[in-house]
């Protein structure tokens, strides 16, 4: 296999996006790839377009995005991972060049959530799980399959809904100083705990916004990388799993299985562990996710995670500095979009253009866990610089 | 310079449709609602129970099933109440998805029905009945 670097990257502002159309969109992020590359549409030989789609017009997302920003005729496919379609569409980019099919690839993760009405999105979401077995009589809702995690975890390890609402407020505070955010605002935790109830336990604010926005990467082969830049950050390694579609078929709930599966063979891969992480970007699709990953990643021992957001380990200046990005709790969460958005981020951190929110880099090495439906997909991907 | 306020956006053609789902090959699970029962399915080569039920096993991949009556005592592992409902249940109040551990050893998701809020807890036991509501066959848990 060949070594795959980032050389581009490229992010929308993410938010209440309906001032512009799905390819209008994906432009705002693949200019600024482009851009960011000193590369034009011609260089690239391979588009993989990471979408979950179903809630805007088009039916063929990538083809109609590829067209705007000149890629017809290059290598093209659609990547559906549900929430980590974005980092699917990275690992498909990433093998295409490994594999020796394309030099320089381009992964863009993309979606538009706010075209139609909020309560159908929550009706369209809630079938993302078994819409036969958990939608059709049951009415499942996305943050009704986190609140089933929430209570497990609260009811095995004691976490507390105050230990929730702090990883709105931390994720709120790294959104508040990112202007690509959707949520720039910073909550208290009286504000997340007097937040109306979703689904028990969880409330408003302890779950993302439904968010416009598109992002976008630029990977190229070892030779050509080296070529372009002199900050090439290399993927390391990307690990890949997945679980049941029957939320009851799984083991046990204060756990996502596929994470555990997926870091542990993303770690074997890039032959780094977790202590030697030096920031992470992870899915806070809802604030009990973030708590599941620090365990799930190994950040720290089983049922610790609600001390690590009390001790203020995943700040920056604490032991690993977790979504200084705002997350997608503040950051937002346009479904395809967030896996390379978080390659954006983490690829800025690497490269210490982080600015306000610049975590110390050590070891230069950073993790992203990209989490697809209620764990049924999982995408850990670890960066070097 | 401005051009003044924004045009409307434009409005989608609309598109409505229903999907259809077979259910022939677990009749005996379907029909078996109306008459109060909730059948796991049992592989007749390697014995695993499924359920949802399944006429083919994902383990061996034989397609044979013997019925398995679940219905008895089940215990809660976790649930939630939910109170923001998709549009399709928007005739509903707030309902309680708990999942539970039959005793058989299937777990199951289903709604948790005639109790307050508060008496639902982790650990709790609840039974497991069979009905036709008025939007079709389904299952329900109460607490046992």
């Amino acid at each position: 296999m060949k070594r795959v670097a980032i050389v581009g990257v490229g992010h929308s502002k993410f938010g209440d996006r309906r001032d512009v159309n799905l390819p209008e969109l994906g432009f705002e992020a693949a200019k600024p790839a482009f851009e960011d590359a000193n590369l034009t549409p011609k260089d690239i030989d391979f588009l993989s377009v990471g979408t979950a789609g179903g809630w805007y017009e088009e039916f063929l997302p990538a083809v109609v995005v590829s067209e705007y920003i000149g890629l017809s005729g290059k290598g093209l496919v659609r990547c559906e991972a549900a929430c980590a379609s974005g980092s699917a569409a990275v690992a498909t980019a990433y093998n295409s060049i490994a594999g020796g099919q394309s030099d320089i690839a381009m992964a863009l993760g993309i979606e538009k959530m706010t075209e139609i009405d909020v309560l159908t999105a929550v009706e369209l979401i809630g079938r993302a799980g078994y819409y036969t077995w958990e939608f059709h009589n049951f009415g499942m809702t996305f943050p009704g399959y986190y609140a089933l995690h929430a209570t497990s975890h609260m009811s095995k390890y004691g976490t507390t809904e105050n230990q929730l609402a702090e990883v709105a407020v931390k994720n709120h505070k790294y959104g508040s100083m990112n202007p690509n955010a959707h949520l720039q605002r910073t909550v208290t935790v009286d504000d997340v705990l007097s937040s109306r109830v979703v689904a028990w336990p969880l409330k408003m604010y302890d779950c993302c916004p439904m968010s416009d926005g598109a992002a976008a990467v630029i990977l190229a082969s070892e030779e050509k990388a080296k070529s372009l830049t002199d900050s090439p950050i290399w993927i390391e390694g990307i690990g890949i799993s997945s679980d049941t579609a029957n939320v009851s078929k799984r083991a046990e709930y204060s756990s996502l299985h596929a994470a555990v599966a997926a870091s542990e063979a993303a770690f074997k891969r890039a032959g780094v562990g977790a202590d030697q992480i030096d920031v992470a970007d992870v899915h806070d699709c809802f604030t009990i996710a973030e708590i599941m990953a620090y365990e799930d990643l190994g950040f720290c021992k089983r049922g610790e995670g609600g001390r690590m957001i009390d001790d203020g380990q995943t700040e920056i200046g604490g032991k690993i500095p977790v979504n200084v990005d705002g997350g997608l709790k503040a950051k937002g969460h346009p479904i395809g979009a967030t896996g390379v958005s978080m390659m954006v981020g983490l690829t800025r951190q690497l490269r210490k253009q982080g600015g306000k929110v610049q975590a110390p880099i050590k070891n230069g090495v950073a993790l992203a866990h990209n989490v697809g439906g209620t764990g049924h997909y999982c995408y850990v991907t670890i960066l070097r610089s | 310079m401005s051009l003044g306020p924004p045009v409307q956006r434009l409005k989608s053609r609309p598109v409505t449709f229903t999907f259809e789902l077979p259910t022939e090959k677990l009749t005996e699970f379907w029909n078996g609602l109306s008459k109060g029962k909730v059948y796991a399915s049992k592989c007749t080569k390697c014995g695993k129970i499924t359920f949802p039920p399944a006429t083919d096993c994902s383990r061996c991949l034989n397609s044979g099933v013997e019925w398995i009556d679940i219905q008895g005592e089940g215990e809660i592992e976790t649930f939630t109440h939910i109170v923001v409902r998709p549009t399709s249940f928007a005739n509903h109040g707030t309902y309680t998805v708990a999942v539970a551990r039959m005793k058989e050893g299937a777990k199951v998701l289903a709604w948790l029905e005639g109790t307050k809020l508060g008496n639902v807890k982790v650990g709790a036991k609840v039974r497991l009945t069979g009905k036709v509501s008025e939007e079709g066959p389904t299952y329900a848990f109460t607490l046992a």
